[in-house]
């Protein structure tokens, strides 16, 4: 059964980012002023909406573990697997933001970076969390689940106040596209619909993997718990 | 569990046994400073040789280069400000003690804080002569500005120090997850500084100095109250 699950799950969400493909290549019609290379944002936008979200998902997870990790360790356990699976996949979308996003300022801007506040703030919540992985490599034993979900609070409140300042700065990021002022939003419908599809295909990739990294990192915690208790019923 | 000792008089009577303990082994062996001081002398000779900057670029430039000498030069002192503790178990012998983590915390702000005001000073005027420094907006703030973006940097290492001290190469982690956290406090304190120099008048409201307030006093707090969190992971 859970097998069967599995299966059409990882069928659908490949089915749908067929079908999120087709849309923004070839449903959706040619943007006109910059051409071909608009269609990089059906990527780059959904892509940094999940992002935020995996990376909130870690954030909220880490909260659960600090305020349960003495009363209740089942759950600050599956706290901890939630946090860590969110960043990671956060990490990952992520990436691609910040792939997707010079590929289409080079043509569109003539350069690949600047110091903006979307950019900046992206990259830095990236650095952000390459470090909280890397704290969880570096830290040994149960104390490390605990240092790592102190420094996701320190990150989740650094992220605003980099915003903040950025926005302070200077900004050449397009304005948001949804909710930023009159002239906002999607006017084509095709559009509108590609990037529907797409924002639906990756979330849920993006949810999918999550699930699956989650249930591997159940599944150590298994381990090694088995680990200790044996290595306790040994001595 | 640490038992919070609710007697203000007392909690201040802790920082300052704390205090009185790190100061008096910097004293007798003036260790931390000093090689933290060559460090940055070195990182400012170091830019100094590598980008040979002209008067105007140097104004442009300087802020960026003494807040980059001073981090660099922060993280061998924050690392030792721990390492010390470590010695004889002296840190373990400190978890069991009933006393608030956060007085130690804030003790050991306390004292890494004022090591690095003293390499600022020393430092400060030997760097006004190798970029040939003639401020143009209103030196005086820097006397703000400085020292805000000092604690930024102190307070945020010494919690990230304390973090790191059970892990595997704590030297090489510390700037791993110091960096990303303190570059906002970086970016206010290098434009604030460049403003200052430049005279450009490009912050009439002082927003980068009210920002670097204002990440002071978040990272602070939530550094005190999670410490005891950090102290006590097991």
């Amino acid at each position: 059964m859970k097998k069967l699950l599995v299966s059409v799950s990882v069928l659908v969400t490949v089915a749908l980012m067929i079908w999120g493909y087709y849309q923004a290549m070839y449903a959706a019609p040619m943007e006109a002023t910059m051409g071909d290379v608009q269609r990089i944002f059906y990527y780059h936008v959904p892509n940094a909406m999940l992002a935020f979200l995996f990376f909130a998902i870690s954030f909220l997870a880490s909260l659960v573990y600090l305020a349960t990790r003495r009363s209740n360790a089942p759950v600050a356990q599956a706290a901890d697997a939630w946090a860590l699976a969110g960043a990671e996949v956060g990490v990952i979308f992520c990436t691609v933001v910040l792939t997707t996003g010079p590929l289409w300022g080079r043509p569109v801007w003539g350069i690949w970076w600047t110091w903006d506040a979307r950019l900046t703030t992206t990259l830095v919540l990236w650095l952000i969390y390459v470090s909280y992985l890397l704290l969880r490599k570096f830290a040994a034993g149960p104390q490390m689940q605990t240092l790592a979900a102190v420094l996701a609070v320190f990150g989740a409140l650094d992220v605003p106040i980099v915003y903040m300042a950025n926005r302070w700065w200077r900004t050449q990021h397009p304005a948001p596209v949804f909710g930023g002022g009159d002239d906002s939003g999607i006017k084509d419908p095709h559009m509108l619909a590609a990037f529907g599809w797409n924002v639906l295909s990756w979330a849920v990739w993006g949810l999918l993997i999550l699930v699956f990294r989650v249930y591997v990192e159940r599944r150590q915690q298994k381990i090694e718990n088995a680990r200790a208790a044996a290595a306790l019923a040994a001595e | 569990m640490s038992i919070h000792v609710t007697h203000r008089e007392s909690w201040l009577a802790l920082v300052w046994t704390h205090l009185q303990k790190d100061l008096r082994i910097e004293w007798r062996s003036w260790q931390a400073v000093t090689s933290m001081l060559f460090y940055a002398l070195l990182v400012v000779v170091l830019f100094s040789i590598a980008f040979d900057p002209t008067l105007e670029v140097s104004r442009q430039i300087a802020g960026g280069v003494l807040c980059v000498a001073t981090m660099f030069a922060s993280v061998s002192l924050l690392n030792q400000a721990w390492a010390r503790e470590t010695r004889h178990q002296v840190i373990d012998a400190l978890r069991m003690t009933p006393a608030d983590g956060a007085a130690l915390f804030f003790a050991k702000v306390l004292t890494n804080f004022f090591f690095v005001c003293i390499v600022q000073v020393v430092l400060g005027p030997v760097f006004f002569i190798f970029y040939n420094l003639h401020p143009l907006g209103d030196t005086w703030l820097l006397a703000i500005v400085i020292p805000l973006g000092t604690w930024a940097l102190v307070a945020n290492g010494t919690f990230f120090a304390a973090m790191s001290l059970r892990c595997k190469s704590r030297d090489l982690l510390l700037p791993l997850i110091l960096f990303p956290i303190f570059l906002p406090a970086l970016l206010a304190m290098v434009l604030s500084v460049k403003t200052i120099l430049t005279g450009d008048g490009s912050d009439p409201h002082l927003l980068w100095i009210k920002m670097l307030a204002g990440y002071d006093i978040i990272f602070m707090t939530v550094s005190l109250l999670l410490f005891d969190t950090v102290l006590q992971a097991e």
